[in-house]
């Protein structure tokens, strides 16, 4: 089973007129993926790669029925279109977007509070199922339908390990990027209840780095609620303290942000860490094989 | 973006917190001046973008506006190294001159974003003066986290209550106000971090901003042309500037071999495996999307700054980035740099058969792997031999 999107995921995409946003939207539609509208304020009325603009999301939800939005909004407007795609009624909300300011998103995450809406990233990959539906800028030719259920907070790490995992031979459920940010929609564990509970998804990878304590958090949820195997990684075991390993959110504060405190809390609460980057998808075959 | 202590208490000034009275100065006389309108003594306080400043001797009371002057002389130009700086240090280019203070005791208080609710946290603890992270090894119990909802903002009930927790109680006014203040300034300036440590109550019974601190969000400062204008470029070593320029994102490291990379994640995960291959990474650089000959000219040149770099390690997965592009923009750079160094190249994802004969078809010293592991054990090779 696919997680979140599939097959019949009607998306929007909010930006698809921008540079950006054209380039995606391209290789959403080639993955297959039911690209039902676009919306550029201004813009309402034309056509964009053969999908209809509409100057407002609510407009573009009443006028094709999209379920999910897709944002390539620039840094200074994106909260606002968040909001906008949680007006609309939208309940998942995937933002590409780079670069936001924080207080933005403080603010976006308190206006989200207490609705039924989803948002993943922003500053993340965005959210694949293999063979079905890619909503984001994953290179989708490296995916196939299989039995790992990945997480992470990076993009072309995540790439790197999904390439791995279908070369394996053990291929992907879905896949989904947190965000690099410090403040973000879904973390580890809504992904965590989200796979243990996917009948299809044999082996949960998750992929985290250095700078907060999501992993430490996860470590918990895995202990009490994770019966599958969980293979982990966390990048950033040579980086300095205090500063930012390019994205916002990487950056060691605390003696928890560190990789071996992630590492250690992981592999306490059951989890196979794994050290070598090149070798994950040989440790997830080995896993859903055994 | 980092300010200096001077540009942070003139920001918390505007929010009615009390800041000593001081002036800025760049020569020995205009301490004495600033002594002797101030009245002394007088503490000066080297302007560095590091802590650990009273330790390393960066900061010096002077009990006469002829000692103010000897002392700034000492201490401008000086080479600053605390604990921050590291080795290189950092030089003393303006000192801030205060009036002293008579401090009854000292608090520490500081607002950033708590990753785990997403909120403004106040950390605030009655034994200022030291470091916060000294205190949560040694006593945790007398840090307090208080998290502030956005909606609403900060409330007087609020500030009371931190007030009230570290002993305030005679200056709840003053102290309230502080609070209230920090919390505005931290959200209206886009800020990451507001840190006042110390700040102090006075044998007079005064609330003052003895030391303080404030970092901006880099991804807001473009709402905020006033802060914009305090950036201190001479703060920021060379490649840092050069680097946020061209939209690289680069860390320097103390390891031999150079990494070029493209993506965060990716980036440190290749320095990881250069570290676990018994190799050391010289520089954590990420290159973002695309790669164009003027963007990889740049990086290569941010790496060979570094003149301990014995070998390269390009780590290129191609998904948006097509290989090829990469692959020409690396020979284009390197040709122009004239580059000698060893280099492992690491090509995958998409076109990287195309990038892999337009690299193998020049005369330069590539060694092309399309497996991570071999690059690195490739690289780390090179750097030892």
């Amino acid at each position: 089973m696919s997680i979140l999107v599939n097959k019949d995921t009607k998306v929007v995409i909010q930006g698809i007129t921008g540079k950006e946003g054209t380039i995606h939207a391209t290789g959403c539609i080639e993955y297959g993926t039911k690209v039902v509208a676009g919306v550029t304020p201004g813009k309402g009325g034309t056509t964009h790669l053969g999908v209809p603009v509409f100057n407002t999301v609510t407009e573009a939800v009443e006028k094709t029925g999209a379920n999910c939005s897709l944002i390539f909004v620039p840094p200074p407007f994106a909260a606002d279109a968040i909001v906008e795609a949680a007006d609309a009624g939208l309940k998942l909300i995937v933002c590409i977007t780079e670069g936001i300011p924080v207080r933005d998103m403080v603010k976006v995450k308190r206006f989200l509070e207490g609705r039924d809406v989803t948002l993943i990233g922003p500053n993340c990959p965005g959210i694949l199922s293999a063979d079905e539906c890619k909503v984001g800028i994953m290179p989708g030719n490296i995916f196939k339908k299989g039995k790992a259920g990945v997480i992470s907070r990076s993009g072309t790490l995540v790439y790197e390990i999904v390439d791995q995992l279908t070369n394996e031979g053990v291929g992907e459920t879905t896949c989904a990027g947190l965000g690099g940010d410090p403040v973000i929609g879904t973390k580890y564990n809504f992904w965590l209840e989200q796979f243990e509970n996917d009948p299809d998804t044999e082996a949960i990878v998750m992929v985290g780095e250095i700078g907060g304590d999501d992993e430490v958090v996860a470590a918990e949820y895995i202990k009490n609620h994770v019966s599958k195997p969980v293979i982990a990684f966390i990048a950033g075991r040579t980086a300095p303290k205090g500063k930012r390993m390019g994205h916002a959110g990487a950056i060691i504060t605390g003696e928890k942000g560190t990789a071996a405190y992630k590492m250690k809390a992981l592999t306490e609460a059951g989890a196979i860490v794994v050290e070598n980057p090149a070798l994950i998808g040989e440790a997830v075959k080995k896993a859903v094989s055994s | 973006m980092k300010l200096h202590e001077f540009q942070s208490k003139g920001i918390l000034a505007r929010y009615g917190i009390n800041i000593p009275d001081g002036v800025v100065i760049t020569e020995p006389q205009e301490a004495w001046v600033a002594a002797k309108q101030l009245g002394a003594p007088v503490v000066l306080k080297a302007q560095v973008h590091a802590g650990g400043r009273g330790k390393a001797g960066g900061v010096k009371i002077a009990k006469s506006a002829e000692e103010a002057e000897a002392l700034a002389s000492k201490m401008l130009g000086m080479k600053l190294i605390t604990k921050q700086t590291g080795a290189e240090g950092k030089i003393v280019k303006k000192l801030l001159v205060e009036k002293t203070a008579n401090i009854e005791h000292e608090f520490y208080i500081s607002i950033s974003i708590d990753r785990r609710t997403g909120r403004p946290m106040f950390l605030a603890s009655s034994s200022g003066g030291m470091s916060i992270e000294e205190v949560s090894k040694t006593n945790p119990d007398a840090i307090f986290a208080r998290t502030i909802d956005p909606a609403i903002g900060i409330m007087p009930s609020q500030t009371r209550e931190i007030a009230y927790r570290l002993g305030l109680a005679k200056q709840i006014k003053q102290a309230s106000k502080l609070i209230a203040g920090i919390y505005n300034a931290f959200m209206e300036n886009d800020a990451s971090l507001v840190e006042l440590n110390p700040f102090i109550l006075t044998k007079e019974g005064d609330v003052i901003a003895l030391d303080a601190k404030i970092n901006i969000d880099d991804n807001a400062i473009f709402r905020h042309k006033d802060i914009a204008k305090l950036r201190d470029v001479t703060e920021e070593s060379e490649a840092e500037t050069k680097s946020s320029f061209y939209g690289l994102s680069f860390v320097q490291l103390e390891g031999n071999i150079g990494c070029m990379v493209n993506g965060a994640g990716l980036a440190m995960a290749t320095m990881d495996l250069i570290k676990i291959s018994g190799g050391e990474p010289a520089n954590f650089l990420d290159i973002g999307g695309g790669a164009r000959k003027e963007k990889v000219s740049h990086a290569f040149s941010l790496i060979l700054q570094d003149k301990n770099i014995k070998a390269i390690l390009i780590n290129i997965f191609g998904g948006i980035t097509r290989c090829d592009e990469v692959a020409n923009g690396i020979i284009a750079a390197a040709k122009e740099l004239k580059l000698s160094l060893p280099m492992a190249v690491r090509l995958k994802g998409a076109n990287f058969e195309e990038g892999r004969k337009i690299l193998q078809a020049s005369d330069l010293k590539f060694e092309v792997y399309e497996n991570l592991n071999d690059a690195a054990v490739a690289a780390v090779k090179m750097a030892n031999a």
